[in-house]
């Protein structure tokens, strides 16, 4: 298989089929005019089997890719202008995470069943957000990712603000221009980096930074230039109050492409720009991310316990789980980063999960209000089952994906600093305490009121949304030694940058 | 070289003018015999001189400069370059507005000499080589557009945009000559070259200085930069939108390509002198332009801002003093002027019952209505904010780029930080097309109007990420060689 496919420039497929498919339905649409259930069903359809498509060309690049070896591989490169190239290329870090895209976007598609309204257009920004969010994964060029990382703001705008919920047009205002911000500022540093160093290319830039070093007084502002655009995008606390208003206004899919994928670039940027470049920066401001940490995972439990909507609280459950992903960034040692990573990826599998979960019952119902549910377990066995596996992995329960994560976080914090350690593992208790709490009062009980009588159990198209989130979550949670080998290269790099201009 | 010798070997570098100088007499001609009849006819003629004008400025232009009537003017590459620009700008907003005042029924013959003669001008502008030139040019262009503007003499807007337009303009003009005068009494010289020369030596001192920041005055006011920029929404919304497009394009790349030679030729060795000048002037025009267009309800007013901030984005690129600075000037104008003239155009196609829709509520649920226009509206507005993966943002970089180069680190966040501002009005725009509950129905919009809307958009993206390598090359080549 791997003679066949040598040669092909496989990142770019995979990163180009969604906006070829996008293409498609635009122009199935300006040659077939007219808009009715039959063309939009087909056009979920065409949606579907593109994501699928994709999907199956991710398998192929990750058949190709050697997990083994710690360079980039599938690598292109293209000069372009101004010095720039059209560089592509992935180690085992962003090969899984556009794993998790892939898997996740057929998915996705199938939640967004429901959308009725606009559809062509729904499902085109949808493929063009994919697009976009696999190549910040596959950008080697510093530029390039910048392009990927800031045009995902524009269907993710419109996503919320045309399908949303009621309060949709501050939401996609507030998310758009708080990130832009954010990412503003990034870009000026980046400017700077490719003036000193002479390159673009991120492997090169590494190299320099490795060699050479960027002047420690610059690095402090580099750093917090592209902190400033990552810390809005993971979101950490003080910087994440426009999360809970995206989550909750962008319709199903979006909430989950949001928080499964979206929320990744952040630490996916602090693990391949922070870190690696500016590694006397991050040491400077370790404490204050570890900080900023506990604080994101303590207070933001505390407040999802207070939560009335539902995606509200797994929106602050997810500034939580955030939290720990940067507290083991910033340990610096292997079970931190790789715990890290871990935590990534199965908070992108669980939180998505929980959006589709929450989507469930708001497409039946059209409220998102804990209170109006109650007893759903007498109604819907199969959903309470379902939504119950995803609280566990959500709480970090053994078993579950999400508990290698916290467990590995927590241990490479443990190593640096014992209270930071201490006082996350209280955030622990405090997320079984809140996802308990939500799952008591929607699934358990007697029904309450009279609206959820005729309540249906999952269908055929939940079902196959669901079966391959509830494989994966097991998979990870009862042999995360798979991933963790695979991830073991991308981590150990970041380490040994980090170590190196260590005290 | 004998003067008659010279003439003939300056004219053969000064086809495009020629060719613009030729039609707009004999336009006059076709005008006078065949009225308004010869609407239609001279403007399909325009388009194609004035575009043709531009191949000829592309292919006949020499790499090396050539100096041109006794040093009056010169033949070179960013002069070539700047050309192209106004041409295409010129050409395209001349087929718009024909379409359109065939629609409104408005067809004078004068619309496209008029133009014809304001592109004549910018020409001139761009290969000045001494004061003198300069000031014909600068006020060949400002007298066609004085007239363009109040091109609906019946309209109040519109002649009250004329007379406010000409009366600050003059004022500007004032500026310029007063400041030239300083410029050659400090230096002894009209001549670029001379100018140059005596500068290097430290001529001049503080009356110099001062009559170049007089002169910066002026091109700041031709350009909208603020704190000149006091005429230009009034302008905008008052003139007819044709015009406006004009306006909005061909003269801003001939007042950007001008003060680059300005700055770049006689100025080159008192880059500290005037580095400050300008980089507070790009300041200024970013963040005023993006604050006081987030008030705006008039989509011509809003633009007029947006025009306002991307100059001064141009202009932080001049103020670097760095060999790339001309040239990421030039770039960032060549990548927003096709976007801004593709709005304009989606602009003019907002009718309804033949009237006019120009505020933010009249683009109201384009998206439900017409996927296509709202479609071409994102990319376009995504483009002039300079939001990746558009060409507006490839221009920022490249601005951000020399302005950090030349040290202006602080130039460079207040322009992140204006950018973010401006965002925020683009995205009210956008807001009101995608999120907005429809209303009543606008016009189809003609084939013309499509077609120049479609073909800025796909400048924005798809042709851009085959052609920018060439362009850029193009306009880095252009201003090593003349500068």
């Amino acid at each position: 298989m791997s003679e066949l496919l040598a040669g092909w420039p496989l990142l770019s497929i995979v990163t180009f089929l969604p906006a070829a498919g996008a293409a498609l339905i635009l122009l199935s649409r300006a040659s077939l005019g007219g808009v009715n259930q039959g063309y939009d069903n087909g056009v979920k359809l065409l949606a579907l089997l593109v994501t699928i498509v994709t999907f199956v060309a991710s398998l192929f690049a990750f058949s190709v890719f050697d997990p083994g070896n710690p360079d980039y591989q599938l690598t292109e490169n293209h000069p372009w202008a101004f010095g720039l190239s059209y560089a592509m290329g992935v180690d085992t870090l962003a090969m899984s995470l556009i794993m998790l895209t892939t898997f996740l976007m057929p998915l996705c598609i199938l939640a967004s069943w429901v959308i009725e309204k606009q559809v062509s257009s729904y499902m085109v920004l949808f493929l063009l957000l994919e697009t976009l969010m696999i190549g910040v994964f596959c950008a080697q060029d510093i530029v390039l990712f910048y392009i990927f990382f800031e045009g995902g703001l524009i269907p993710m705008f419109i996503l919320i603000g045309v399908w949303g919920g009621e309060r949709r047009v501050y939401a996609a205002f507030k998310f758009f221009l708080y990130t832009l911000l954010g990412s503003l500022l990034m870009l000026v540093a980046i400017v700077v980096m490719i003036s000193i160093a002479g390159t673009s290319n991120i492997p090169a830039l590494t190299a320099y930074a490795a060699q050479t070093g960027f002047d420690p007084n610059l690095q402090i502002w580099l750093w917090l230039a592209f902190f400033a655009s990552f810390a809005v995008k993971m979101p950490m606390w003080p910087v994440h109050t426009w999360l809970p208003d995206a989550h909750v206004e962008a319709p199903t899919a979006a909430s989950v492409v949001l928080a499964a994928i979206l929320l990744k670039m952040g630490g996916y940027g602090f693990l391949r720009f922070s870190l690696p470049m500016f590694p006397e920066a991050s040491h400077y401001f370790k404490y204050f991310v570890f900080a900023l940490s506990v604080i994101a995972i303590v207070w933001a439990s505390l407040v999802a316990f207070r939560q009335l909507d539902m995606k509200k609280l797994i929106a602050y459950s997810s500034v939580a789980h955030m939290g720990f992903v940067t507290m083991g960034i910033f340990s610096g040692n292997e079970q931190g980063v790789q715990g890290a990573i871990f935590q990534m990826l199965s908070h992108g599998v669980i939180s998505g999960a929980l959006f589709l979960c929450v989507g469930v019952v708001y497409d039946r119902m059209h409220t998102r209000e804990i209170a109006f549910y109650g007893g759903l377990v007498n109604r819907m066995p199969v959903y309470a089952a379902v939504f119950m596996l995803f609280t566990m992995g959500n709480v970090g329960l053994p078993g579950t994906s999400g508990f290698p994560g916290e467990i590995l976080t927590m241990v490479g914090a443990f190593q640096v600093n014992a209270w930071v350690a201490a006082v996350a593992a209280l955030g622990v208790i405090f997320s079984a305490a809140y996802a308990l709490t939500l799952y008591r009062k929607v699934a358990f009980g007697v029904i309450e009121n009279p609206k959820l009588d005729a309540i249906t159990d999952l269908n055929a198209r939940e079902w196959v949304t669901f079966v391959p989130l509830i494989v994966a979550t097991l998979l990870m949670g009862l042999a995360p030694a798979y991933v963790l080998d695979f991830t073991q290269n991308s981590a150990r790099a970041v380490v040994a940058a980090f170590a190196g201009a260590g005290p | 070289m004998n003067p008659a010798a010279d003439l003939a070997h300056s004219l053969s570098f000064a086809q495009p003018e020629l060719l613009l100088a030729g039609f707009a007499l004999a336009g006059a001609i076709v005008g006078a015999w065949g009225k308004d009849r010869a609407f239609g006819f001279l403007c399909l003629a325009g388009v194609a001189v004035i575009a043709g004008a531009g191949i000829l400025a592309a292919t006949s232009g020499p790499v090396a400069p050539v100096s041109i009537f006794q040093g009056a003017m010169v033949a070179d590459g960013v002069g070539a370059f700047a050309k192209v620009l106004i041409a295409l700008a010129g050409a395209a907003t001349l087929a718009l507005g024909a379409d359109h005042f065939t629609a409104t029924r408005e067809q004078r013959f004068e619309f496209p000499l008029l133009v014809t003669l304001a592109v004549l001008g910018m020409f001139v502008m761009v290969s000045a080589q001494d004061l003198i030139s300069l000031y014909v040019g600068v006020e060949l262009q400002s007298l066609a557009a004085y007239v363009l503007a109040a091109w609906r003499r019946d309209d109040a807007r519109s002649s009250e945009a004329g007379l406010k337009y000409f009366v600050l303009s003059a004022i500007s003009s004032g500026l310029l000559l007063f400041g030239s005068s300083y410029v050659y009494g400090f230096t002894g010289s009209i001549h670029f070259d001379a100018i140059g020369a005596a500068v290097h030596e430290g001529a001049g001192g503080v009356g110099l200085i001062f009559g170049l920041v007089l002169m910066l005055c002026a091109l700041g006011f031709k350009m909208s930069a603020a704190p000149f920029h006091m005429w230009t929404p009034d302008v905008y919304e008052g003139a007819p939108t044709p015009v406006t497009a004009f306006f909005a394009a061909a003269p801003k790349a001939a007042a950007v390509a001008l003060m680059a030679r300005v700055l770049y030729e006689p100025f080159a060795h008192a880059s500290e002198q005037w580095q400050q000048v300008v980089a507070a002037l790009a300041a200024i025009s970013m963040v005023w332009g993006s604050l006081a267009a987030l008030v705006q309800t008039n989509l011509k007013r809003l633009m007029a801002y947006s025009s306002i901030g991307n100059m001064g984005f141009a202009l932080m690129g001049l103020a670097s003093g760095t060999e790339q600075g001309p040239s990421s000037a030039l770039l960032y104008l060549t990548l927003y002027l096709p976007a801004t003239i593709g709005v304009f155009a989606l602009i003019l196609a907002m009718r309804r019952e033949g009237a006019a829709a120009e505020t933010i509520d009249d683009l109201a649920g384009l998206a439900q209505k017409r996927p296509w226009m709202a479609a071409l509206f994102t990319m376009l507005l995504f483009s002039v904010a300079g939001i990746p993966p558009f060409a507006g943002f490839i221009g920022k970089l490249a601005v951000f780029t020399s302005a950090i180069d030349g040290g202006l680190m602080w130039l460079a966040i207040v322009g992140g930080v204006a950018a973010v501002v401006a965002a925020a009005y683009y995205l009210r725009l956008l807001a009101s097309i995608w999120f907005a509950a429809p209303a009543a129905p606008l016009q189809a919009p003609s084939g013309v109007v499509m077609l120049t809307a479609t073909a800025a958009a796909a400048l924005t993206f798809p042709v851009l990420v085959l052609l920018l390598g060439a362009i850029e090359g193009w306009a880095e080549t252009a201003v090593r060689m003349s500068f």
